[in-house]
């Protein structure tokens, strides 16, 4: 009996192989790598549902150089230690092209893995500069702008469009305000042009912030860049003002909301602040929120947007390149043929991120954020 | 050293410091009274705020000037959070005043997360913006930059609300009690005084300035949110502790010693230390004199 069971086992196994065997053969393959449980499957698995509506879409026009394309997903619950088993789960069943992964960190570990073997990772969400910055990963590209980008707008916006030449830095103090100060000082002190003549951590939540605002007045700084959020930024503008100071207040995605201009009132008033591109107008992005819609019964989740981007680039790097073993054909694809996406039309510069995606300048007129050309 | 700078951050201390002063006074009068400290007075502050708030909108919509809306806000809101110190001494306080001090304590901590969410969940979580209710005089103008309307209105109710509780406590016949309360509850009792009545007055007066404190300062920052009594709360029972809890003109002392702090070294060093720096100036302070600045050492009665 015993025998019986190990003979039909084997059988059953021989038989799972020879239909991965053919499987192989006839589709092309595309990984799917990223948080699909635990805390931050929130964050992972819109990505999947957007490679699935990507996938299915071009199955039903017959494909990519007439053959089906197959997702294989696999979990790495967003943590390095299980990224890497992931990413070698990804390789050994075939796949040479992966969207993916979803956290910084995860990405990271799984990269390795991905670049000894030759395959391509394209993330939707992992925004750490360092992935692209550090060129250790040449096989590395991504559909959302990196964590320096929006202070690299501020910074680019202040010397080439404001001509300024004294620039105040502040920050909250917390990671994701201090994040973007550190870079925009940074990039301010590798400028000639400008100079940094104050960096500042603020007390959030103090009741007034006088003495910073005197401080920033005896600099002289002709703008004050600001990493953080809203009710600190709306305090100092405000004080800043009151003290018949005109000094140009530019900041971020943090304070890009409307609760600024409603509790700044007047005084929000020419505030320069980034924020990501408005694709909500984008006929590709409508209809990718419409296809979600209708499969899913919801609305889209997290970077759903970017992970469809990235899955329609990597289909057409495929194509392109003739197949998912020309692993110098898929990158050079990537980089030179423009693809249009519901983020806009995308390629990836010679770092591996992408050119079209990001983020703008908007200056509050009139009470609303518009959106500087 | 550059004067005009100093000049700038001492007024913008002396500002934060009248600021931190309206909102101490309510704690060391409370803990003068019967040694408790009120966590829940942060949050009395915050209702201020908001009722200042709500009405100060209805009546600027009504047409009222500028200044006739600052009155009516200022009396609703003393009369609205005043209401609120007696319900929440009634409630929180006086079923436990014969129960060890830490019950008491307890009591006022959880008083002020109710009060912390009972706002988030009636009102709102988002930040509100509060009209400025001191208008910009045009004669004052070419000063403005340097001190603002807003902020000599503060300084100066700050250094009236301290004299006129001086006053009160020294000089007439409710102070009198306060005092007698102070020293003695039973004795005090005894020789015929009201106790309830005089720690329920005292509730009253605290929650009063709070929250003639809360429209002012409201609209001098322009903001307000559900959370804004637990910053202000804890910065005013720091000033409060450092000037020697109990005292009145300590209060005043401790605060605009905190605001002067907070402003210098902000001004002269870095703001990103603004915190550490304060809070080891009251480290410091407490350890040369254990009382506070005009605090009167107590015997203890072992």
């Amino acid at each position: 009996m015993k025998r019986l069971a190990l003979r039909i086992s084997i059988l059953t196994l021989a038989a799972v192989f020879a239909v991965f065997g053919t499987a192989a053969a006839d589709t092309i393959k595309l990984g799917v790598g990223g948080a699909h449980s635990g805390d931050l499957a929130s964050y992972g698995l819109p990505t999947v549902k957007a490679a699935e509506l990507v996938v299915k879409d071009i199955n039903a026009r017959g494909g990519i150089l007439g053959k089906q394309v197959e997702l294989v997903v696999e979990d790495d619950v967003c943590k390095p230690e299980v990224a890497t088993n992931t990413a070698t789960k990804l390789v050994d069943q075939g796949v040479r092209v992966v969207v993916g992964h979803i956290c910084s960190g995860a990405t990271k570990a799984a990269l390795s893995i991905y670049k000894k073997a030759d395959v391509i990772a394209i993330s939707p969400s992992a925004t750490n500069p360092e992935l692209t910055q550090s060129g250790e990963y040449p096989n590395f590209f991504r559909t959302i702008a990196s964590d320096d980008a929006q202070a690299r707008l501020e910074v680019d916006f202040a010397l080439d469009v404001l001509k300024l030449k004294k620039i105040a830095v502040l920050h909250d103090k917390g990671d994701y305000g201090k994040g973007l100060a550190e870079f925009a000082k940074g990039f301010l002190e590798a400028d000639p042009r400008a100079e940094v003549v104050l960096y500042e951590g603020i007390t959030p939540g103090a009741v007034d912030y006088s003495a910073v605002v005197q401080k920033i007045k005896r600099t002289g700084a002709e703008a004050v860049i600001f990493g953080g959020y809203h009710p600190e930024a709306s305090k100092i503008v405000t004080q800043m003002r009151k003290k018949r100071m005109d000094t140009i207040f530019i900041s971020d995605d943090g304070v890009k909301d409307d609760t600024f201009i409603k509790v700044a009132g007047e005084y929000a008033e020419g505030v320069y602040a980034t924020g990501p591109k408005d694709v909500s107008q984008n006929p590709l992005a409508i209809a990718a929120n419409k296809a979600h819609q209708e499969a899913y019964g919801a609305d889209p989740g997290a970077f759903f947007l970017n992970a469809y981007a990235a899955a329609q680039a990597a289909l057409n790097a495929i194509e392109k390149a003739g197949g998912t073993d020309n692993y110098a054909g898929l990158i050079k694809s990537l980089q030179n043929d423009p693809v249009d996406t519901p983020l806009g039309q995308i390629r990836f510069d010679e770092r591996g991120d992408a050119i079209g995606v990001g983020f703008s300048v908007y200056q509050v007129k009139n009470g609303v954020y518009v959106e500087v050309q | 050293m550059d004067l005009h700078y100093f000049a700038e951050l001492f007024l913008g201390g002396l500002t934060r410091g009248s600021i931190y002063a309206l909102i101490a006074l309510g704690y060391t009068m409370v803990y003068g009274i019967i040694e408790l400290i009120n966590f829940a007075h942060g949050e009395i502050y915050m209702i201020g705020a908001f009722t200042g708030l709500i009405v100060a909108t209805v009546f600027t919509f009504a047409g009222f000037p500028t200044l006739a809306v600052l009155v009516i806000a200022s009396v609703a809101a003393v009369v609205y959070s005043s209401c609120y110190g007696l319900t929440m001494e009634k409630i929180a306080y006086k079923p436990l005043r014969g129960a060890p001090r830490l019950s008491a304590l307890i009591s006022a901590i959880g008083m002020s997360l109710f009060l912390q969410n009972y706002v988030l969940l009636a009102q709102t979580s988002d930040f509100l913006p509060f009209p400025s209710l001191v208008p910009d005089l045009a004669f004052w103008e070419p000063y403005a930059h340097i001190i603002s309307s807003q902020e000599i209105v503060i300084i100066g109710v700050t250094a009236l609300v301290m004299v006129l509780l001086n006053l009160l406590i020294k000089f007439t016949r409710m102070g009198k009690a306060m005092r007698a309360t102070s020293q003695d509850r039973e004795m005090a009792m005894l020789a015929g005084v009201d106790v309830n009545r005089v720690i329920s007055l005292t509730f009253v007066i605290g929650s009063a300035t709070a929250a003639l404190g809360a429209v002012l300062i409201a609209s001098h920052i322009g903001q307000i949110n559900f959370y804004i009594g637990f910053i202000a709360g804890i910065k005013a029972f720091v000033a409060a502790v450092l000037g020697g809890i109990g005292s009145v003109p300590g209060a005043v002392v401790g605060a605009l010693v905190l605001g002067w702090t907070e402003s210098f070294f902000t001004g002269y060093i870095s703001s990103d230390y603004e915190d550490v720096f304060a809070f080891i100036f009251l480290v410091v302070i407490l350890i040369l004199k254990p009382s506070g600045i005009l605090g009167r050492s107590q015997a203890q009665k072992v």
